[in-house]
């Protein structure tokens, strides 16, 4: 098996944190390949859900959605609604997990998928929110995976499009942002959590054979480090072989024998 | 109009139903059962100063914007999908004037539509809160008279046109749609005009039989018009699948040209050709029937 790439430690990392038998509502990519992966490994009574009104879909290897909302996201699914009926099942609080990516985020979790600069003279226009906001304002814990890069990770968000804790947890709660919290950053360099009293990010536990060094390296705001810094396990054979089993289809350099179609 | 039994008429029969500076409101979600031929069918009518509204938007966003058929957007999103990034066009028109995209999330706009599904002229919601979408859009803070829970109003969206594209419909605008409804409901209820552009029209009498699946009353319709492969190059559900090798041929044209790409791609695509059944023809049988076969792989059919 080939070293593991920085996107693949990414995703493999947070796949880890979802438990079984709950319901994860994953953003396309990475969040929604890890959520595939867990499903696959350690949380097959994961229920994923995702933006387009797919409940409990399945997969085809080698053909992952490109949007969260096309055929191959309501592949095997137990259900298929609409989008509003989709997020509100959220709203109401039966989703434990929000799983997104990010363009910009800063010390808070705050995340910024719309301008960078000055929105009224903005220097690039982002796509925008989708459901990230939506994610975030309404499942338990929310999760964001995104390479770890100095100019993604920011002092202050140029604007905030999906709030984390704003300023602190007092601005989160005087904002109406009382259902649910940010819990993990999850990155190709390290898995960071929130300091509850201050609401900013802190380094919980470093990527194998990265440096808390290189981290703040990365990071363009003072990272708080928690006091005893753990090591993620490296991936496993078997990890790595069905995260690139599902991306390119091909079961190549596994002993496993599946069928593509059946899928678990 | 809406009494008649028979609504069937012509793509550009269905254009005169827009007006020049109208709302329209598109269903599907970014590049899945997206109206496609009836979009294609305003920009070949040469429509001006609209407000095209979508819950997600593809490159249709571009094209309106360069062409001149719309002066505003209305979105949560707009990207062509995780591969191709953002519309290099539609980014240049927003960092050039911000104020032509009225931005919100996914499900704020969802419920602005439900309101004017629901002839409300609100809804509250949880998702805005402490975001600063909130500041640039007409959404409000307010308090529940009950709990006194802050959250955010959003106004009613009540679209004088709304454009869906559906897999079946009878000629009365009964409507059926396979897979996920995205907002296509809330958006033809909530119009003041609906056309339906559909794969078949069916015979009432099917529509009776799996009356359960009928997602769209034909009272709330006022034009149904039967476009096979109204969709493509986007996706509908189980009938073909989104053609990814024509977006990465407009994405390599817009990428190099820009705005002229896109004027090349309406030349070569809208107002070079008479109709959305030339544009078929020029893509060929082979390549729809390729998506199709891909789509019943996909739903195992």
């Amino acid at each position: 098996m080939t070293e593991a790439t920085p996107i693949e430690l990414m995703t493999i990392a947070g796949s880890r944190l979802l438990r079984d038998g709950r319901v994860v509502f994953a953003g396309v990519g990475a969040p929604l390949e890890a959520s595939v992966l867990a499903k696959r490994l350690h949380a097959p009574a994961l229920t994923i859900v995702l933006e387009g009104g797919s409940i409990g879909p399945r997969m085809l290897p080698g053909r992952l959605p490109v949007s969260t909302n096309e055929m191959r996201a309501a592949r095997d699914a137990f259900m298929l609604t609409s989008i509003n009926d989709l997020f509100l099942y959220g709203q109401r609080g039966h989703y434990d997990y929000g799983f997104i990516g990010a363009g910009q985020l800063d010390q808070y979790g705050n995340v910024n998928t719309s301008y960078i600069g000055d929105p009224d003279q903005p220097k690039v226009r982002l796509p925008g929110s989708g459901g990230a906001n939506d994610i975030v304002s309404s499942c338990r814990e929310v999760m964001i995976m995104t390479r770890h890069e100095p100019r993604r990770f920011v002092e202050r968000v140029d604007f905030i499009t999906s709030p984390g804790y704003l300023n602190g947890p007092e601005a989160r709660r005087a904002a109406g942002l009382v259902r649910n919290r940010p819990t993990a950053v999850v990155t190709d360099l390290a898995l960071l959590g929130f300091d509850e009293a201050t609401g900013r990010l802190r380094l919980d536990a470093l990527q194998p054979g990265i440096s808390e060094e290189q981290v703040h390296a990365n990071t363009g705001f003072e990272l708080l480090v928690s006091e005893s810094i753990g090591e993620l396990a490296p991936p496993t054979d078997q990890e790595l072989a069905e995260l690139r089993w599902l991306r390119d289809g091909n079961r190549s350099d596994t002993s496993q024998t599946r069928e593509v179609r059946t899928a678990p | 109009m809406k009494d008649a039994a028979d609504k069937r008429m012509s793509l550009a029969e269905a254009a005169d139903l827009v007006r020049d500076g109208d709302t329209v409101a598109g269903g599907g979600c970014c590049y899945s059962r997206t109206p496609w031929a009836m979009l294609l069918e305003l920009l070949r009518a040469e429509r001006r100063d609209l407000t095209l509204a979508r819950n997600l938007m593809c490159y249709e966003s571009e094209l309106f914007l360069a062409s001149g058929a719309a002066a505003k957007l209305v979105s949560s999103w707009v990207g062509i999908g995780l591969r191709w990034g953002i519309p290099k066009v539609f980014r240049e028109y927003v960092e050039r004037d911000p104020s032509i995209y009225e931005e919100w999330s996914h499900l704020s706009f969802g419920m602005r539509l439900m309101a004017g599904s629901m002839g409300m002229p609100f809804l509250p919601t949880a998702s805005l809160l402490g975001s600063d979408l909130l500041d640039r859009t007409p959404a409000k803070h307010i308090r529940c008279p009950f709990t006194d829970e802050l959250l955010v109003a959003v106004p009613a969206l009540v679209p004088d046109v709304a454009l869906i594209h559906v897999q079946t419909v009878d000629a009365a605008g009964n409507a059926q749609i396979e897979g996920p409804a995205y907002m296509d409901v809330e958006c033809a209820r909530a119009a003041n005009t609906v056309i339906v552009t559909a794969e078949e029209v069916v015979p009432s009498e099917a529509i009776v039989r799996t009356a359960d699946r009928t997602a769209i009353p034909g009272f709330v319709v006022d034009a149904v018009v039967e476009v096979p492969f109204g969709s493509y190059p986007h996706e509908c559900h189980g009938r073909y699948e989104a053609d990814f090798a024509h977006f990465d041929a407009y994405t390599e044209m817009v990428t190099r040209d820009g705005v002229a790409g896109v004027q090349a791609y309406l030349q070569e695509n809208v107002h070079g050709l008479e109709s959305f059944d030339a544009f078929l023809d020029m893509v060929g049988a082979t390549r729809l029937l390729e998506q199709r076969r891909r789509a019943r792989e996909l739903v195992g059919a």
